[in-house]
C-alpha cells in the first residue's frame, strides 16, 4: 500500500505539471514561483530543524562504541572506534559522514542448518554510498546551468563523468550508477517481507521522487523526443540565480517535470528522513567522545538544586558545636 | 542553545554552500544566450534548424560510425538532398560553419560541453595564417 501510494504521488505530480505547464501554459508558476518557494522552504526549514536539535539537551553521554575504551596505559585504546579526544571524534565523524562506516558494519542474521549465523552484508552500504556520491556529482554538474563562465571543477567533473565517451551526448557514468543504486534500494525494501513490513511511505516516497528526477533528466538528455533546448534552460536557470527570472519560450514539458520534482524534493526535505544530511552531524551517539571516566557529563536540563554544604552548615552552628564539644573544621 | 559555537558555524557553511548559485552571481546582469554566426551564403543545413539543434550530436556520431566503420559516405536528408558525411568537408566547409569559434564553441562553452570531435578532427583554419 505504502509503495503504491508513493508511486502514485510522484506520477500524480508529474501529471499535474504536464497539465499545468504543458497544456495550460503556466510556465511562470512552474519555472519561477514554485522553485523559489521550494528553495525558501528548504533553507528556512533546514535551519529551523537544526536549530531545534541544537536546543535539545543531551542528558547522558551516549556514544556508541565499537572498540576498546581508553583505560590503563598498557591497554591499547581504540582511538577512532571509541574516541576519547576531540581529534578522535573528528576522525570518527569524518569516516561516518564520508564513508558510512557504521553501515559498513551491517550484518545479516540467518538461520543456516538450524543455527543462527551472522554474516557480513555490504550490499546496502555499497548501494547507499554509490547513490550518495553519484547524486552529489550530479548536483555539482548541474552548476553549469547556474554559473557563467562555468568553473573549471564543474567542467573537469563533466569530463571525468563522461570519460567512457559512449554515444552522443556522452553517457554519464553517474546517471547509470544512480539509477541502479536507487533501484537496488527500492527492490531491497520490496522483496524482503521484514523490510516491507517496517517500510512506510516516508521510505518509498523519496526513492520514487529521486528516481523520477533522475529518469526525467535522463529522458531529456538521451531520448530525442523529450529533448529540450539547453540554452533556454540555462537562460531560465541563470534568471533564477540572478533574481531576474524569465521564462524562455519553448522549453519542453519534461524540463518542467524535472524542475517541479526537484522543487518538491527541496520542499519536502526539511520535514523528512532526508534531514539525516544535517542530523548525522548532530548524533550524540557519534559526536560525543567516550570519556565519561575522565570528564563529568552534566545533564544540561538538570533542575537547579538548592544545596547547603557542610561548610555553610558549620558556619550556621559553629558556636553551638563548639559548646557541645563537637569537632569543627574551622575554629571561630 | 547547546554547542552553538560548533553548530552555528556548521550551519552557516552549509547554507553558504547550497546558496552558491545565488551569491556567486550577485551583481551580474541577466544571462543572455550567446549569438551565433550563421553562414552567409548557404540557406539550409543538412536537416531543418530545429532538428539540427536537438540532434546534431547524434547525426555526427552516426556519420562517424558509418564513414569510419562501414565506409558509407553519402547521406540523404529528409528533403532528399545528398551530403558528404564529413564534419570537416561538409559542416565546417568555407560556405557553412567555417569558424568553429563563433558557431560550435559559443553554445558548447556556455554549457560546459566538451565534444570529443576535436580529439581526432583538426579544426580547419581559415585565412588567418
Amino acid at each position: 500500500m505504502a509503495v503504491w501510494y508513493s508511486l502514485l504521488l510522484v506520477l500524480g505530480m508529474s501529471l499535474f505539471v504536464y497539465l499545468g505547464a504543458g497544456l495550460l501554459g503556466l510556465q511562470a508558476i512552474f519555472g519561477i514561483a514554485i522553485p523559489y518557494a521550494a528553495i525558501l522552504v528548504f533553507l528556512i526549514g533546514f535551519t529551523m530543524r537544526v536549530l531545534g536539535w541544537a536546543r535539545s539537551p543531551v542528558p547522558f553521554r551516549i556514544p556508541t562504541t565499537a572498540g576498546q575504551q581508553k583505560s590503563l596505559d598498557w591497554i591499547k585504546p581504540s582511538k577512532i572506534d571509541s574516541p576519547y579526544t576531540t581529534w578522535g571524534v573528528v576522525g570518527r565523524m569524518a569516516m561516518e559522514v564520508l564513508l558510512f562506516r557504521s553501515l559498513f558494519r551491517n550484518t545479516k542474521a540467518e538461520i543456516t542448518e538450524g543455527k543462527l549465523a551472522y554474516g557480513s552484508n555490504k550490499w546496502l552500504w555499497l548501494a547507499g554510498i554509490l547513490f550518495h556520491y553519484t547524486f552529489l556529482t550530479i548536483v555539482i554538474r548541474h552548476l553549469r546551468f547556474f554559473t557563467e563562465p562555468v568553473p573549471y571543477f564543474v567542467q573537469a567533473l563533466e569530463n571525468i563523468d563522461g570519460m567512457l565517451q559512449i554515444g552522443s551526448p556522452v553517457i554519464y557514468q553517474t546517471d547509470v550508477i544512480l539509477v541502479a543504486a536507487l533501484l537496488f534500494l527500492l527492490i531491497r525494501r520490496l522483496v524482503s517481507p521484514q523490510l516491507r513490513y517496517i517500510s512506510l511511505p516516508a521510505d518509498y516516497f523519496p526513492l520514487f521522487l529521486i528516481l523520477g528526477i533522475a529518469l526525467s533528466g535522463i529522458m531529456m538528455r538521451y531520448f530525442a523526443i523529450f529533448k529540450v533546448d539547453l540554452m533556454s534552460v540555462k537562460v531560465l536557470a541563470m534568471g533564477l540565480a540572478t533574481f531576474n527570472p524569465i521564462v524562455p519560450e519553448g522549453i519542453g514539458v519534461m524540463f518542467y517535470i524535472h524542475l517541479f520534482l526537484f522543487s518538491m524534493l527541496l520542499a519536502y526535505f526539511p520535514f523528512s528522513k532526508l534531514m539525516h544530511l544535517g542530523g548525522v552531524f548532530l548524533s550524540p551517539t557519534r559526536n560525543l567522545p567516550n570519556d565519561s571516566r575522565m570528564v563529568r557529563h552534566v545533564n544540561p536540563w538538570n533542575a537547579p538544586v538548592k544545596v547547603h554544604t557542610y561548610e555553610h552548615y558549620e558556619d550556621d552552628f559553629r558556636e553551638k558545636m563548639i559548646e557541645a564539644d563537637l569537632p569543627v573544621e574551622k575554629q571561630a | 542553545m547547546y554547542n552553538a559555537g560548533k553548530i552555528i558555524p556548521g550551519l552557516v557553511i552549509f547554507l553558504g554552500l547550497v546558496t552558491f548559485p545565488f551569491w556567486s552571481n550577485l551583481g551580474r546582469a541577466a544571462f543572455e544566450a550567446p549569438e551565433l554566426v550563421f553562414p552567409e551564403t548557404e540557406e539550409e543545413c543538412v536537416e531543418s534548424g530545429d532538428w539540427m539543434r536537438a540532434n546534431h550530436m547524434i547525426l555526427l556520431d552516426d556519420w562517424r560510425d558509418l564513414a569510419v566503420r562501414d565506409n558509407l559516405r553519402l547521406y540523404s536528408s529528409e528533403t532528399g538532398k545528398r551530403f558528404d558525411m564529413s564534419l570537416t568537408k561538409t559542416c565546417l566547409s568555407s560556405q557553412c560553419h567555417a569558424n568553429k569559434d563563433t558557431f560550435c564553441d559559443r553554445c558548447h562553452d556556455a554549457l560546459a560541453i566538451a565534444p570529443h570531435c576535436w580529439d581526432c578532427h583538426v579544426v580547419p583554419s581559415i585565412g588567418e595564417e
